[in-house]
């Protein structure tokens, strides 16, 4: 595998050939912040948080799905970079209704987690406090609450790239994104799902959740994904 | 001897939550104490909001016209305003009654509700008006420090204060900037 160099915040380093820009980041000791990315599953760029600047492009990318290229110039931590990012989280925040203090994922929330590391201590967006679809508490162990996603979509992209089932896909568009199960049903009556609790695992907020948790009960395990994912690629459980 | 720092507390929509975080900063109200002078607040027999306040811990979210009235008079008469808690942050809880129509909140919360408690009629006029929406506190007036947490812990909240009275601009650190 070849090895190619780029210049990230003014210092030379190198990656190999095919990284994406956060891989060659991380690598290197540069930390971007994400929400929507998971190590193991594809990325899909939907949060915009981890957005950098490139030398000679128009627009800014998001470094989860840029490939890193010899010679590329890569601001990851401007001013306003760092404001968007802020703003990002301020329009997450009043997007929907995440209210903390009665939330089973408060705690372990990356949401919570990512306002707190850059700083996001209100919002100056006004609260849509939109009127969302009912809790889903239709399944044996799991409860769906629209009132706390983000639309990252790690539970559709675990279910489908790990668990290999699609029980979960997203409906609509923008602002009227719903995670949905099967055909739009209840998740009770779902003849696709597993019953893994991967999907639970991944999601980064209190959208997902064991039933019978209460406020800031939830603790999720995502290492997993990662680990199923080399597995597959070493072919550790080929016969 | 430097003269005291006035400092007050007001109670808005809230729970009151935050003045008993406040309170449980325990020996260290002692410390405090030597420093500020209380001039007005729920611990506090004050009628009226008074004049040059220095600064204001102020607590709940803005759900009727009270609010209202008694934070654009804070703002007026206080030097270093002080979001205090997720309801003043946020709207938090208070604010989940935004998607229902303001005609219908009392309804909806105390007759169609459950249990078995008096009715009355939807407005009564001796109460406050309530606002169409709740509103966190910025959405009306400018803010100087924002102190989230429900409540916000005890700690947070003494390094808050303790800064200010050193003259300082508080810089809290990640994990003490959470909201919940």
């Amino acid at each position: 595998m070849s090895v190619i160099t780029l210049t990230i915040n003014g210092q030379e380093v190198s990656a190999l050939s095919g990284a994406t820009l956060l891989e060659a980041c991380r690598q290197n000791g540069v930390d971007l912040p994400t929400l929507c990315h998971l190590d193991g599953l594809t990325p899909i760029g939907a949060c915009r948080l981890c957005l950098v600047q490139v030398e000679g492009a128009r627009r800014l990318m998001p470094a989860c799905t840029t490939e890193a290229q010899d010679g590329m110039v890569v601001q990851t931590h401007t001013e306003s970079l760092k404001e968007y990012r802020k703003m990002i989280l301020e329009m997450l925040l009043s997007e929907r209704n995440h209210i903390c203090s009665v939330c089973v994922a408060n705690g372990s929330c990356e949401l919570r987690a990512r306002c707190a590391e850059l700083g996001v201590d209100h919002t100056r967006f006004e609260y849509r406090c939109p009127d969302m679809p009912a809790i889903d508490l239709t399944h044996e162990r799991n409860g769906l609450d629209h009132n706390r996603c983000i639309s990252c979509t790690r539970c559709i992209r675990a279910c489908d790239q790990i668990e290999g089932a699609h029980t979960l896909d997203m409906q609509g568009r923008g602002v009227d994104s719903r995670i949905i199960i099967d055909m739009h049903q209840k998740w009770g009556g779902s003849t696709t799902c597993t019953k893994c609790g991967k999907c639970v695992n991944v999601c980064p907020t209190g959208t997902l959740f064991w039933k019978g948790s209460t406020v800031a009960e939830m603790e999720k395990d995502v290492g997993f994904v990662r680990w199923i994912k080399e597995g597959r690629e070493k072919k550790q459980w080929s016969l | 001897m430097a003269t005291k720092v006035r400092l007050a507390t007001v109670w808005l929509g809230g729970c009151s939550g935050c003045h008993m975080s406040l309170l449980d900063i325990d020996e260290k109200l002692i410390d405090l104490a030597e420093h500020i002078e209380l001039v007005y607040g729920p611990l506090v027999d004050a009628k009226e909001y008074p004049h040059d306040v220095d600064v204001v811990l102020v607590e709940g979210a803005l759900c009727n016209t009270e609010n209202l009235e008694l934070l654009l008079q804070i703002r007026e008469r206080t030097k270093i305003v002080i979001s205090f808690g997720d309801c003043a942050v946020t709207g938090n809880t208070p604010q989940l009654r935004n998607k229902l129509d303001i005609d219908d909140v009392l309804t909806k919360v105390y007759q169609a509700g459950p249990g078995s408690i008096p009715k009355g009629p939807e407005s009564v006029d001796i109460l406050p008006v309530l606002l169409p929406k709740v509103h966190p506190l910025h959405a009306l007036v400018p803010i100087d420090v924002y102190l989230p947490g429900c409540p916000p812990d005890p700690d947070r909240i003494y390094k808050v204060v303790a800064a200010l009275l050193a003259g300082e601009k508080p810089q809290l650190p990640a994990e003490s900037i959470t909201f919940g």
